[in-house]
Parts: structure tokens; C-alpha cells; sequence
């Protein structure tokens, strides 16, 4: 199934996350991420959900969204041209390789050291959903003791809309 | 001026024009029950807060106009539950206020304490809890324009007493400002061509009239659109109404228990008009086998109830009464089609409608609840709101009383609840006070809200009661007996009060029928009475309600009432 990234303009206001988490569950529609904080207007927050579904799915998810009072506006962002980024911290084990080799595996990624100990590294990485997948399974192969994830983050480029 | 925030609830209550509202008292409504003692407005105590809250559906529904009903927190809101729910099914404008703890006691496990808005996030429209004073003149205000507009539906308020014992000068708001709400009225003007082109192509078409046609007022464009082009009409149960049941293009109601005329024309037509309906499974039935050969128009003005479970030729956007008026006047400027294929269609339907119409076994010494249906409506002539329970009750009302005119049935379509008929009676008699109102009851559901026979004593509200008594949970019992071999498993409810010494008990007419011959006589008398009353008709216990289609099967799997039997002839 296709995954969608779904981007909400709503009412920075009490009650709105749950309403909109709580329609994915009663729905029985799958959230992959949701990442929500203020955008430049700081009455109105930005949220961007990641969903997977069929295309009937997908745009019921958008309707049933729009209906909710707090949602001004809804994209599915897949639909245009678009950016997508996710920030990942992940610690890697130490113990069997060099951290050299570690560290040279994150350059190539552009991936910032941010926490160093004789038994773990861990970095910060950013970039798209094929990005992070890559380079997680780089770093399988040294073995991840703990992923977190930001969640994608996605804006439909200038003039698509 | 200062004002208590009570006050300003109150005030904001008259400001949006509430003349009644129905509900119930506890601690942290204190401080609104005691505005409410010296306010203009009627308010009416139930005697259970689900009574309250059907009530104000029932007024809605009657009235056209938001109900409004107020209960306390923790016990008083969860009993509102079941209304909330109902009315968010069937689109019921309905504004709800429930106290809350004060804030500073919020999330702690306070006395009576439940999240209101928590517990009814996904049965309202929208909902909201009051934290400072200043809102609620804005928060009512919009309460009542989002209830009201667009697809109507239920909002809840909640008010924590500390918001309701502060002092603030009320601000004034006379406009609603809601960025993410702003409902489509005017349909898609090439859509609406579109659409105008296909019912001219169309040589079986057949419209499929929703609750949409009379929540939106749309009923006299309904008939000019299906007069003028010659299209029969089918009603879902929340349609009935919204076009006139005594029509000769009306194929009576389709579905589960619809006519075999509505439902065949379903399956044959080539072109499909839903208006203000949202393909419900007891409509629908066998998904792929709901009108296989029809192209689809489907117009409500809630995009998501279209392509939700059947996909969509031409949807059009917009409130039902809005579209229809533009669909015509688009036909208007088309040249018409030659009309023999319709009147062929025409005739193919009446011919279904003869081979299989609605019928039942009289009865001479069994009172059979078709019977009493029937009854009523003769007596009536159309001419009174009819409420229902939930069951085999509802169906036959559904089935044997002609509904000409919008808001004359009043029932629980989407949930099906139990216990709504009563106390919505009571919310559509304050609506319409020269109305007769009758509530078509089981004795199941009549005993799931009885106790508001004490409210209608007590403010002399003249609703008229009908039970058809089968001593069972009668529509379950039938399932029971087509799908589960007769084994009737918890739904025998033999065991129950004297209905008509109960009346009495509370203070209304009651009355105990069980020879056919008295029925009229009986009907008549209560009808004419001022009183509230109660009639216990005790009806032939295994009766079904036929046709059915199965759950999940299509036309052709239809049970079908069994022909007359026919009389055997003298010997010359
Ligand atoms: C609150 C509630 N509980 C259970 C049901 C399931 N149910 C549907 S019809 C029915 C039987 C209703 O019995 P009665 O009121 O006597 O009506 P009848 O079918 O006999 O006319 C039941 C239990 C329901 N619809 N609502
Ligand atoms: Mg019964």
C-alpha cells in the first residue's frame, strides 16, 4: 500500500490533536507519523501525518479531515511535487568496529556525531524517507541500540499548489 | 455590567432565540439552574437525562430549529450520551451543556467528575470546554451556528462551575468567525450540467431521496423534478416525508424492508439520483449488487459521505434545496426527451408494485400492528407527527403510514435506539403545540424511557403512546426465527407491568386493547382526549415485518410476504 504524506493547517488550540488522532482511530485508518508544532502563525499549528492506504482510503481520510472544525486547511502532499525530511538521533553499538569506520559510514551521509562513549555513537541525520532508510540499513550492520525518529516533515514546492 | 458567568450562558441562550429546553439538575449546574429559575426560558425537567436529550431532538426534528438540552457532569453527561450519538447520526441540530467540575479540579478524580469532551469527541459535531469566562458568548454563538448549518449536527459545551460563578462584562458577539468551517450551499455549475444531461439520456431513471431532502427544505424541488421528468422516487427511513407518500411515482421506501417495486427498480435502472442519502448498508445491501447498470448522481453537501461505500459517476457538493433549484433551471433551457421510454418504466413499475405490494393476513380475532398503523393513519389523514421506537414497531410505521409532508416521522435511523420515540414525542409536541403526536412504541422500547411519562403529566404534554405489544423484542425475535432456527434466546419479554394501570400509576389515560374491533374506537377516543395517553395494543405475538432482504444479500434473496390465501368457493 501506498504511503501519503498529509499535510494540516488547524487551530493551535486545546482538544485538536485528539480530535484528529482520535478520527484515525475511530476510523480504523493507520497513522505511520504525525508531527504537529506552530507554524509562523502561532494560532495555527502545522501537522504533517504519514498514513498508508488505498486511494478510496486516502480520500476519505482528507474529507473526514476536512469536516473537523479545527482543520482549515488539508493537502495530500503526495499528490504534488514536494519535500520531504525527517530528523533521526540514532545510537549505534561501538564494541566490534572502529569508530572510525562508524564515522566514516555517517559522513557519507552527512550524518553529525552528537553522543560518543566506548560502547555506542550516536549521530544525528537528516534527510528524505529513501535517505534515512539507506542509511539506517548501513547501520544496521553495526547493530542500532536506539532509533528516534522525528517523523516526516513535508512542504509542496513553490507554484504546485 | 458584570454578569455571573451563568448569566451569560443564559443570556447567550435567549440571544440565539430558545424559547424550551429539556434536562436535569445536579451540583455544578447549580449556578445555571438559578438563572434559569427567573429566565423567559420554558424549561423542562425529564426525568432521565437521556429523555432530555431525545427531547431536544425530538424538537429539532419537529421544529427544524436547534434543540437544546443542559445536564450536570460525571452521571448527567454520560447519560446524554446515547442522544448525542443518535443525534449525530441522523444529523440532529443539538446543542448540549453539561457542568463540569471547576478547573482547578479538572484531572483529578473530582466528585462527579467524567471528560465530557472526551467521551464525546467522535458522537459530535464539534464540542468544547469553556476555561474562561470571556468565551462563552463567542463559544454559544458558535455552538449554534455549527450545530444548525451545513450538515447539521449535535454540539456539546461544557461548563466548569468555577467559569459559572466568575464575574466578567459579557463582550458582544453578533458574527461567527470559523476559518475551518465554511459549508458549500451552490453546487458545481458544470457538474450540475452534467447531471442535467444525464437525467435527460436516461430512459430508467430512478431518484433515491435521503434525510438530506428535508433537513435542507428541498422537498417541493424534489417533486418538481420528478413530476416534470416523469422519475419515480424511492425514500430511505429518514427520507419519508420528503416527498408525498401518496404519489403515484412514490415506490414507497427501499432496502432491507423495502417494497419489491423500489427495490427492483433499484437493481433495473440506468441512472441513479441520491439525494441527501449516504448509501447505508440497511440500504444498500449486497454492495456490487445496489444498482449495477446505473450511473451514479449523488448529491449532499457533505463531501464525505460521498464515494464513502458506493463509487460515484457525478458528484455534486451542496445543500440538497440549492442544487435541486439549480438542476432545474437547467433542465429548463434543454430540450426535452421524448417521453415514451419513461412511461414505459413507469409501467414496469407499476407492474412490481402490483405483483408483490405490501400486504399482511387480516385478522378478525388477532389485532395485527399493520392494522393499527393503518388506523391511525386513516384517522389522522396524514395529519399528526409521528414518532417511533426501535424494532418491528418502526418498520411497519415506515411501511403502512403515507408520510406526505416533511418532519411527520420522527425516528431513530442511524443508531436505532430503544427508548428515543417517547421523550423525542415529547420534544416535537413543545415544537408544535396544535399537532397530534404519536408515538408508535414496542413494549420493549417503551419501557426504556417510560419514566417520562411523569414529564409529560407534569406539563401537560397531550403525546399519544401506541404500543404495539408483542411480548417480544419483536425485530430481534424475527432474526431469530429466520436465522437462528427459532431459538429465541432473550427475547421474550412476556414478563411486564400493566401498561395501562401504569399510565394511570403516573397520572396519565391508559388504555388496554385486544379486540380488532376496538381499536378505532380507541384510537378516537385518546386522539381526542388532552390528555396524555397510553394504549396498549396487544398484537398478534409472531407477526414479521415483510419483505426482508438479508443482511448482506440482494433483491432477488427477498422474503416476501406469502400471497392471500384464497377463500374457498361455494359450491353452486
Ligand atoms: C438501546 C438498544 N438496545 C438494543 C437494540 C437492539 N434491538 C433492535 S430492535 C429490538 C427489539 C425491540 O423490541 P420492541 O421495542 O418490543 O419492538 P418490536 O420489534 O417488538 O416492535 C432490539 C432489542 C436497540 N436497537 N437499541
Ligand atoms: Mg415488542
Amino acid at each position: 500500500m501506498k504511503k501519503h504524506a498529509i499535510s494540516l493547517l488547524v487551530e493551535n488550540q486545546f482538544g485538536a490533536l485528539s480530535r484528529i488522532s482520535g478520527l484515525f482511530s475511530a476510523r480504523g485508518y493507520n497513522i505511520e507519523s504525525l508531527s504537529v508544532a506552530p507554524s509562523s502563525d502561532p494560532t495555527v499549528s502545522r501537522m504533517t501525518i504519514v498514513t498508508s492506504g488505498d486511494d478510496r482510503v486516502v480520500e476519505q481520510i482528507g474529507k473526514q479531515l476536512n469536516k473537523l472544525i479545527d482543520v482549515i486547511k488539508v493537502w495530500n502532499v503526495s499528490d504534488y511535487d514536494s519535500i520531504g525530511r525527517e530528523l533521526i538521533l540514532v545510537r549505534v553499538f561501538a564494541g566490534d568496529h572502529s569508530q572510525d569506520e562508524i564515522i566514516r559510514a555517517g559522513q557519507a551521509f552527512g550524518a553529525k556525531v552528537v553522543d560518543v562513549s566506548e560502547k555506542s555513537l550516536a549521530f544525528e541525520m537528516m534527510g528524505d524517507s529513501q535517505e534515512v532508510e539507506n542509511f539506517l540499513n548501513l547501520l544496521k550492520t553495526f547493530g542500532i541500540k536506539e532509533l528516534i525518529r522525528s517523523g516526516t516533515l513535508a512542504m509542496i514546492k513553490e507554484g504546485n499548489k | 455590567m458584570e454578569k455571573f458567568g451563568a448569566e451569560i450562558l443564559v443570556d447567550a441562550l435567549i440571544n440565539e432565540g430558545v424559547e424550551v429546553m429539556f434536562g436535569y439538575p445536579g451540583g455544578v449546574v447549580l449556578p445555571i439552574f438559578d438563572v434559569l429559575y427567573d429566565s423567559p426560558i420554558k424549561f423542562i425537567l425529564t426525568r432521565h437525562e437521556q429523555g432530555a436529550a431525545h427531547a431536544a431532538e425530538g424538537f429539532a426534528r419537529a421544529t427544524g430549529k436547534v434543540g437544546v438540552c443542559l445536564a450536570t457532569s460525571g452521571p448527567g453527561a454520560t447519560n446524554l450520551v446515547t442522544g448525542l450519538a443518535d443525534a449525530h447520526m441522523d444529523s440532529v441540530p443539538i446543542v448540549a451543556i453539561t457542568g463540569q467540575v471547576p478547573t482547578g479540579l479538572i484531572g483529578g478524580d473530582a466528585f462527579q467528575e467524567a471528560d465530557a469532551v472526551g467521551i464525546t469527541r467522535s458522537i459530535t459535531k464539534h464540542n468544547y470546554l469553556i476555561k474562561d469566562i470571556r468565551d462563552i458568548p463567542r463559544v454559544v454563538k458558535e455552538a449554534f451556528y455549527i450545530a444548525g448549518t451545513g450538515r447539521p449536527g449535535p454540539v456539546l459545551i461544557d461548563v466548569p462551575k468555577d467559569v459559572s460563578t466568575a464575574r466578567a462584562k459579557p463582550e458582544k458577539v453578533d458574527r461567527v468567525e470559523l476559518r475551518g468551517y465554511r459549508p458549500v450551499l451552490e453546487g458545481n455549475k458544470k457538474q450540475i450540467r452534467r447531471a442535467a444531461e444525464a437525467i435527460l439520456q436516461s430512459n430508467r431513471p430512478v431518484i433515491y431521496g435521503g434525510g438530506g431532502i428535508i433537513i435542507s427544505g428541498g422537498s417541493a424541488e424534489l417533486r418538481r423534478l420528478s413530476e416534470s421528468h416523469k422519475i419515480p422516487v424511492t425514500l430511505t427511513l429518514m427520507g419519508l416525508g420528503g416527498f408525498p407518500g401518496t404519489h403515484p411515482y412514490f415506490m414507497g421506501m427501499l432496502g432491507m424492508h423495502g417494497t419489491w417495486a423500489a427495490n427492483r427498480a433499484i437493481k433495473d435502472c440506468d441512472l441513479l439520483i441520491a439525494i441527501g442519502a449516504r448509501f447505508d448498508d440497511r440500504v444498500t445491501g449486497k454492495l456490487d449488487e445496489f444498482a449495477p447498470h446505473a450511473k451514479i448522481i449523488h448529491i449532499d453537501i457533505d463531501p464525505s459521505s460521498i464515494a464513502k461505500n458506493v463509487p460515484v459517476d457525478l458528484p455534486i457538493v451542496g445543500d440538497v434545496k440549492t442544487v435541486l433549484g439549480q438542476l432545474l433551471k437547467e433542465l429548463e433551457g434543454l430540450s426535452q426527451p421524448n417521453p415514451k421510454p419513461r412511461e414505459k418504466w413507469l409501467a414496469e413499475i407499476s407492474g412490481w408494485e402490483k405483483e408483490h405490494p405490501l400486504r399482511y393476513e387480516k385478522s378478525k380475532k388477532l389485532i395485527k400492528p399493520q392494522y393499527v398503523i393503518e388506523k391511525i393513519y386513516e384517522l389522522t389523514k396524514g395529519d399528526a407527527v409521528i414518532t417511533t421506537e426501535v424494532g418491528q414497531n418502526q418498520m411497519w410505521t415506515a411501511q403502512y403510514y403515507k408520510f406526505d409532508r416533511p418532519r411527520t416521522l420522527i425516528t431513530s435511523g442511524g443508531l436505532g435506539t430503544m427508548g428515543f420515540g417517547f421523550p423525542a414525542a415529547i420534544g416535537a409536541q413543545l415544537g408544535k403545540s396544535d399537532s397530534l403526536v404519536v408515538d408508535i412504541a414496542g413494549d420493549g422500547s417503551i419501557q426504556m424511557n417510560i419514566q417520562e411519562l411523569a414529564t409529560a403529566v407534569q406539563y401537560r404534554i397531550p403525546v399519544k403512546i401506541a404500543i404495539l405489544n408483542n411480548r417480544y423484542l419483536g425485530m430481534v425475535r424475527q432474526w431469530q426465527e429466520l436465522f437462528y432456527n427459532k431459538r429465541y434466546s432473550n427475547t421474550c419479554i412476556k414478563c411486564q407491568p400493566n401498561f395501562k394501570k401504569l399510565a394511570e400509576a403516573y397520572g396519565a389515560k391508559g388504555y388496554t386493547v385486544t379486540d380488532p374491533a376496538e381499536v378505532v374506537p380507541v384510537l378516537k377516543e385518546a386522539f381526542g382526549n388532552d390528555q396524555p395517553c397510553l394504549m396498549d395494543f396487544q398484537v398478534d405475538p409472531e407477526e414479521n415485518v415483510l419483505p426482508i432482504i438479508p443482511p448482506g444479500k440482494g433483491v432477488y434473496d427477498t422474503i416476501l410476504a406469502p400471497p392471500p390465501k384464497r377463500k374457498k368457493k361455494s359450491s353452486r
